[in-house]
């Protein structure tokens, strides 16, 4: 499932509310982004994230859709937020569920990279020099290199 | 033909509008023409599309390189490279 939304999520409620009455999961991973205070050597103040309503939805659907392919997800949840945050908030929160580990460590993993590089967000950063676009990594276009080497999912 | 075009981040600064409705010259063909007759309309544009190499486009909300064909698309959109996440 996916959320895209304004307001603030609460981890714990979450991993709560999907494991609940489930007996037949045996891993249960979560990734939380958050904004930090400083980035570059810059200060940061504030953080206001744009997002491509419609667009956004549809590539976050597949890109679960893909990790689902992979891996045994039981189940598995992609939060974004997006508007204006300060430093401490929660950006994003991915949690996924399988019988095993490793499926659903490396599914999390996955869902992150393939996130960065494709679902159209944009960070804005504010703080005493002003404002300015976050630029793309080429470390994040890298991540997702890995993922496309042949190789076994977990089981 | 109509279609949307619709700009983000520092697209959407430069250009200085988010979206609009427009009818395409029937010699725009690809993503590509559409960026060069864009930078054509004037100095917002231009500047917007300067970098054309590193700005992203969707078509019907999905990502595509410059060359694809955009007949029948009824949105279009450019964007910097996402950094979501």
């Amino acid at each position: 499932m996916i959320r895209v939304q304004r307001e603030d999520f609460d981890i714990g409620a979450e991993i709560e509310r999907l494991m609940e009455g489930r007996r037949d999961l045996g891993a249960v991973v979560s990734f939380t982004g958050s904004v930090r205070d400083r980035a570059g050597g810059r200060e940061i103040s504030e953080m206001t994230l744009e997002h491509y309503p419609g667009m956004t939805e549809r590539e976050l659907e597949r890109i679960e859709g893909e990790a689902r392919e992979r891996w045994p997800l039981q189940d598995c949840l992609i939060i974004h937020r997006y508007g204006t945050l300060v430093p401490g908030d929660k950006i994003v929160l991915v949690i996924t569920a399988s019988p095993h580990r490793r499926a659903a460590f490396e599914a999390a993993e996955f869902l992150m990279d393939y996130l960065k590089t494709s679902a159209p967000f944009w960070k804005q950063e504010a703080g005493p020099d002003g404002t300015h676009w976050v630029e793309s990594r080429t470390s994040d276009d890298e991540a997702l290199e890995r993922w496309r080497k042949p190789g076994k999912a977990a089981e | 033909m109509g279609v949307r075009l619709c700009y983000f981040a520092w697209v959407r600064e430069q250009t200085g509008i988010d979206q609009e409705q427009i009818d395409l010259p029937d010699s725009v063909k690809t993503v590509a023409d559409l960026i060069a007759w864009l930078k054509s309309r004037g100095p917002e544009f231009e500047m917007a599309f300067e970098r054309a190499d590193v700005i992203r486009a969707a078509v019907d909300q999905t990502h595509v390189p410059h060359e694809t064909q955009i007949r029948g698309a009824s949105e279009i959109a450019f964007f910097p490279p996402v950094t979501g996440g």
